[in-house]
């Protein structure tokens, strides 16, 4: 980083290096890989999805209410799609975000170094954890869990399926919002505390609004992945497009259409292959508003305090 | 003086907070205990050796256990370099003020929280009806390092950024060039940090499901996959299993989850082990 200053003084090398410049350009390339990625994400996604707004308009797509692409007759009105994955996130995140954060206060603020030292990688455990094993725990102990208790689910629903999307989620938002707050400065704290607070008011009043955006980050970015979450609704929430807003009910999301719907040998170019793609580019870009503004506020976070 | 009202706010806070963070780990507990007790049956020789079977009591994972091993192999042999250069370019190279080495920085974060399955959108345009290279373990093996690439360079950034700048300064004084600082002083001193996040990136692309399943490893597969031939993953098996609605599949797919997560600790505990045995703190 510093270095780029370090080389600018008038010593100059005496000769130019080729050698150093093409290692330069070599470096350069492997960073245009990612930028490549990108790209071949956007055309994937933008071409078809295209074609196929040509052939059903963008209107009744995106204002419709019956989403049957795959018999006759063909409705691709994407809300059931949409609405079944707002479901889903919102109930992952009734988990994920006070767990999370919860867990973010107790690791900053109350943990002893050493218990922390040992508790954040256990969490970082949970959070290695493939997400088809926790498709298969929502579906084979979460769901009769719930039934035994009284819950009257179907035997594919998207609550278990939320439910347990939030526990695995409670460490993205514990540990970036554990980040924002360590990095919130000693001399705020001690500042309260010179004032006569407790360690409750310290923790709620003064390090948890001074870390906010940080912790908003860590929200943003637990929806954007709950969003985005594929082998767990796949698994437990069932196929079943259903606009509802019963977490009871099987319902289908954007992400478990696209992974049940590119499996088959579907022909290329037919409108249902065109359909992948379409919902898709909702998804991308979706996620993609959601993870600009994270980094955004994550930058925030680092520009004040670091 | 302290009010007595306010320790006891005081205590019930400390709680609150404790049994939050006892959620993940309750839940991480129950489903450690109820996979081992599902898959436990099924856990013996037959299941390393046989290939998936119709009949439950016939069938193993063996296809899927090498098909998982041989795209670790690869995703490790094409992530590292590709990451670690642009870490490198980044770091050590990038003028920061320029827009579009901070629109390379950003589109890496970005990429980073893509959702796996767009990955698997890519795959199955590009590789697979794209460029014709059918649905085989070479085709999973460059989606999945697309997909890990974001993080093996975000921590080979944070490795590299940790050696201190006395060393670069000292190296450059010495007359050295940019390279010779980079090659023999910088990164010998980054590889602890950069093998950790490499390892940690490693077991997260051969946990994934969604992006192989778009690139066709949701088939049956009898034999031994080759880098050119049909395959299905262990994650994908697991998949497979879990959707038949017989109780000796799904115990099957407990066994699968129980040989999945003994190679992912595998991997933690050498990332943890070369953290702790190499790395230098300034």
């Amino acid at each position: 980083m510093s270095s780029v200053e370090l080389s600018t003084p008038a010593l100059r090398a005496s000769r130019r290096r080729y050698g150093e410049d093409i290692i330069k350009g070599l470096l350069a390339l492997c960073a245009l890989v990612s930028v490549a990625t990108t790209v071949g994400i956007v055309f994937a996604l933008l071409l078809p999805a295209i074609e196929f707004f040509r052939e059903i308009s963008i209107v009744d797509y995106l204002t419709g209410k019956e989403w049957t692409p795959l018999f006759e007759p063909a409705n691709f009105g994407v809300l059931p799609l949409v609405g079944g994955t707002m479901v889903v996130t919102l109930w992952a995140c009734l988990v994920a975000i006070p767990f999370g954060l919860g867990s973010a206060i107790y690791l900053s603020e109350y943990a002893r170094p050493r218990t922390k030292s040992f508790l954040k990688p256990a969490l970082e455990v949970l959070a290695g954890i493939p997400t088809v094993v926790f498709g298969f725990f929502a579906l084979t102990f979460v769901t009769p869990l719930l039934r035994d208790i009284g819950v009257q689910v179907d035997i594919f629903n998207a609550l278990s399926a939320a439910l347990v999307m939030g526990v695995m989620l409670i460490p993205t938002v514990a540990s970036l919002s554990e980040d924002a707050m360590a990095a919130v400065p000693h001399e705020l704290r001690d500042g309260g505390y010179a004032l006569g607070s407790s360690k409750l008011q310290v923790s709620t009043r003064i390090v948890v609004p001074a870390a906010i955006s940080g912790i908003v980050a860590s929200f943003v970015l637990a929806i954007s992945r709950a969003v985005g979450e594929t082998m767990i609704v796949l698994i437990a929430a069932g196929l079943q497009p259903n606009l509802t807003f019963d977490p009871r009910r099987a319902m289908e999301t954007m992400t478990a259409f696209i992974g049940s719907t590119g499996t088959g040998d579907i022909p290329t170019g037919s409108i249902e292959y065109k359909t992948i793609f379409a919902v898709g580019l909702t998804l991308f870009v979706m996620t993609l508003v959601m993870n600009l503004f994270a980094i955004r506020l994550v930058r925030r976070f680092r520009e004040v305090y670091e | 003086m302290k009010g007595r009202r306010r320790d006891i706010r005081g205590a019930i806070f400390r709680l609150v907070l404790l049994a939050s963070l006892a959620v993940a780990f309750i839940t991480l507990g129950t489903l450690l205990f109820d996979v081992a007790g599902k898959g436990f049956k099924f856990l013996d020789p037959r299941f390393f050796t046989s290939p998936p079977s119709l009949d439950p009591q016939e069938a193993g994972a063996r296809p899927a256990i090498l098909a998982t091993l041989y795209l670790g192999l690869l995703l490790l042999v094409m992530t590292v370099p590709l990451g670690v250069g642009t870490a490198i370019y980044l770091e050590e190279y990038a003028d920061k003020k320029r827009w579009y080495n901070r629109l390379l920085e950003v589109n890496i974060q970005n990429l980073a929280a893509v959702p796996s399955i767009v990955y698997g959108i890519l795959g199955l345009a590009f590789i697979v009806r794209g460029i014709g290279l059918d649905r085989v373990v070479l085709a999973g093996a460059l989606i999945l390092t697309l997909l890990v690439l974001p993080t093996v360079i975000i921590a080979a950034r944070e490795a590299i950024r940790a050696v201190p700048d006395s060393i670069r300064q000292a190296a450059y004084a010495l007359g050295a060039t940019r390279w010779q600082v980079v090659s023999r002083q910088v990164l010998p001193a980054a590889i602890p940090g950069i093998a950790t996040g490499s390892i940690l990136a490693l077991s997260r692309g051969i946990g994934e499901t969604a992006p192989l399943i778009m690139v066709g490893a949701l088939t049956y597969v009898a034999f031994d996959p080759s880098l050119l031939g049909p395959f299905t993953a262990l994650p994908v098996l697991i998949y497979q299993w879990t959707s038949f609605p017989q109780d000796d599949f799904r115990a099957l797919a407990a066994t699968a989850i129980i040989v999945l997560l003994a190679m992912l600790m595998t991997l933690n505990a050498l990332a943890i082990w070369l953290r702790n045995r190499y790395q230098r703190r300034w």
